[in-house]
């Protein structure tokens, strides 16, 4: 039996904890779509008809198709070397791999136009090829796979070592090849974390702002990606516009969520058998 | 000997040997360091490289002009608050997760991700909205200027710092035996110095950890707080957003050396997260 005072203690604390949780980021969140919807439905549909919205929409996509799987073969590639591997200098890989997180978007994009701008480190080869990079998609594609570059790797990395190498040994002994070994016996035992990983990588490509819109140039109908749409939307006193496309991304941000804790359960299940 | 060098040659030949190492070297690793080169290395020692091309006495007065220094003290003194407030209520936050039930618990701890997954635009675009004189909450405080202005950059700060902390200590205090608290109690303690003395030196490490992820984060975010700031230099004016300017003046120089700033101080705060992480560890066996 708890004393009454201990009760009242847990329903202060309790209060606290959630107000400030609904002061932060419950109100904002219901906020984005009460704007998105306060003038009706016509409204918020009118948003994707617009040209700039479809154009910035399928740039997105576009970029996500790009950068997820190339992020999904590096993290795999680099959780098992990282995993299965002693060697001088893991701490240091281990550390810049994380790099992406800490550092500022904006440096990224810094970065980016360093390396391949016109007076960057690869401009003059890229321009006397006539390539460009900066202010167009492939600097786009490359700013979003910088900044989500670490997901696959992390959300592996621990299940790997978990798991150990037995079962990998096991099915070399028994023939397997790499190949074989790959898709039989490693892919089953992490496929969770590596799908959390995936859903981790796919939602801050295609959410990302700082790198991109160093790189982008935003232009409109061109080089302009949802997350760039909403800012200049908003800049530009079309609050409908900003909020409607501002749905369509927090949904991105709520499925992924839904799924991560769906797939949370399927771990523990997964464990319990 | 001109045979026996020539079989020399023939078994030792350079190409053989690289092929030799690439045959021990699996593709998983040639692919992963590749990778590493080309996106991390390559990028970070461009920044350095084109630091340095200036002279030492331009980098510094590049790097300490009074709107770049108004600009860091705006960055990470609003960042450390940012991340402070939320050591506190994220501690609490993740004690009420792990230790007390109500409805809809698990809807709670999931909204706590919110600012991992929600793209930052969206974040600055609906707090400086809710946040206006006008908004849902701004209209509460009519006489505080929140968005546009510092206060609204702390709080797009805290906003998207807001897991770093509760994730941490959540998993810290669901493994925390419940019996060490009841033996401390048994022992003739009361509640807080239960809680001083046995529950919060065993989750100090957790909170110091996500502090400074948060902290770190927070710094470089740029997204959410352009949004909110009104990006006057001497008042709301970040770093981030310093660089852009730099940027889109064709200053690249200025921009270089500012990021230079910060990606130095982004390597810092990477070492010292790993020294924490080790330290938390260090009753583990």
């Amino acid at each position: 039996m708890k004393p009454r005072r201990w009760k009242i203690e847990l329903w202060v604390l309790n209060f606290i904890a959630l107000s400030y949780l609904a002061l932060v980021l419950v109100v904002p969140m219901a906020n984005v779509f009460y704007q998105a919807f306060k003038d009706g439905m016509e409204g918020f549909w009118l948003t994707f008809s617009n040209e700039d919205f479809r154009s910035a929409a399928k740039l997105t996509i576009t970029v996500a198709a790009i950068a997820v799987p190339l992020n999904t073969v590096f993290g795999l590639c680099a959780a098992w070397v990282l995993a299965r591997h002693r060697f001088p200098g893991k701490a240091i890989v281990l550390s810049i791999l994380d790099l992406p997180f800490s550092i500022s978007p904006v440096v990224a994009g810094l970065m980016i136009v360093l390396l391949y701008g016109r007076n960057g480190w690869f401009g003059g080869w890229l321009e006397a090829n006539n390539v460009r990079v900066v202010f167009a998609f492939p600097g786009i594609a490359l700013a979003s796979a910088f900044v989500s570059l670490p997901f696959v790797a992390r959300e592996v990395i621990p299940v790997l070592e978990e798991l150990g190498k037995d079962q990998e040994e096991a099915a070399r002994t028994l023939g397997a090849n790499s190949w074989q070994t790959f898709w039989r016996v490693i892919v089953p035992s992490i496929k969770w974390g590596l799908l959390y990983g995936v859903l981790l990588t796919n939602a801050r490509a295609i959410g990302e702002f700082g790198a991109v819109s160093v790189v982008s140039g935003n232009i409109a109908g061109d080089t302009q990606t949802l997350p760039l749409f909403v800012e200049t939307a908003y800049k530009e006193y079309q609050t409908q516009a900003a909020y409607s496309a501002s749905v369509a991304l927090a949904l991105l941000a709520i499925v992924t969520l839904v799924a991560k804790n769906i797939l949370a359960s399927a771990t523990k299940s997964g464990e319990k058998h | 000997m001109t045979l026996s060098a020539h079989d020399y040659g023939k078994s030792r030949s350079p190409i053989a040997l690289l092929l030799q190492l690439i045959g021990k070297v699996s593709i998983p690793a040639v692919v992963a360091l590749a990778i590493i080169s080309v996106m991390l290395f390559l990028p970070t020692v461009a920044v350095f490289q084109k630091a340095l091309t200036e002279n030492w006495s331009d980098i510094w007065r590049i790097a300490t002009d009074s709107v770049a220094v108004s600009a860091y003290e705006v960055t990470f003194v609003t960042a450390l608050g940012a991340a402070c407030i939320n050591g506190l209520f994220g501690t609490l936050l993740a004690w009420v997760l792990v230790r007390h039930d109500f409805p809809l618990k698990r809807v709670v701890d999931a909204l706590i991700d919110i600012p991992f997954a929600l793209p930052t635009a969206v974040a600055g675009l609906t707090l400086s909205t809710v946040y206006s004189p006008n908004g849902w909450i701004g209209a509460f405080f009519p006489d505080a200027k929140i968005s546009f202005s510092r206060l609204g950059v702390g709080i797009a700060m805290i906003f998207i710092s807001l897991p770093f902390v509760v994730r941490t200590v959540q998993p810290i205090l669901m493994d925390l035996e419940k019996d060490i608290e009841e033996a401390a109690t048994c022992l003739g303690a009361n509640r807080w110095q239960v809680f001083f003395r046995v529950i919060f030196p065993t989750i100090l490490p957790a909170i110091l950890t996500g502090v400074a992820l948060g902290f770190s984060r927070a710094v470089g975010e740029y997204g959410s707080t352009v949004i909110i700031a009104s990006n006057l230099p001497y008042e709301d004016l970040i770093a981030p957003v310093l660089i852009i300017q730099r940027l889109e003046q064709y200053d690249y120089t200025g921009a270089t050396v500012i990021g230079t700033v910060l990606l130095l101080f982004s390597l810092v705060s990477l070492i010292g997260i790993n020294f924490l992480q080790v330290w938390g560890k260090r009753y583990e066996a």
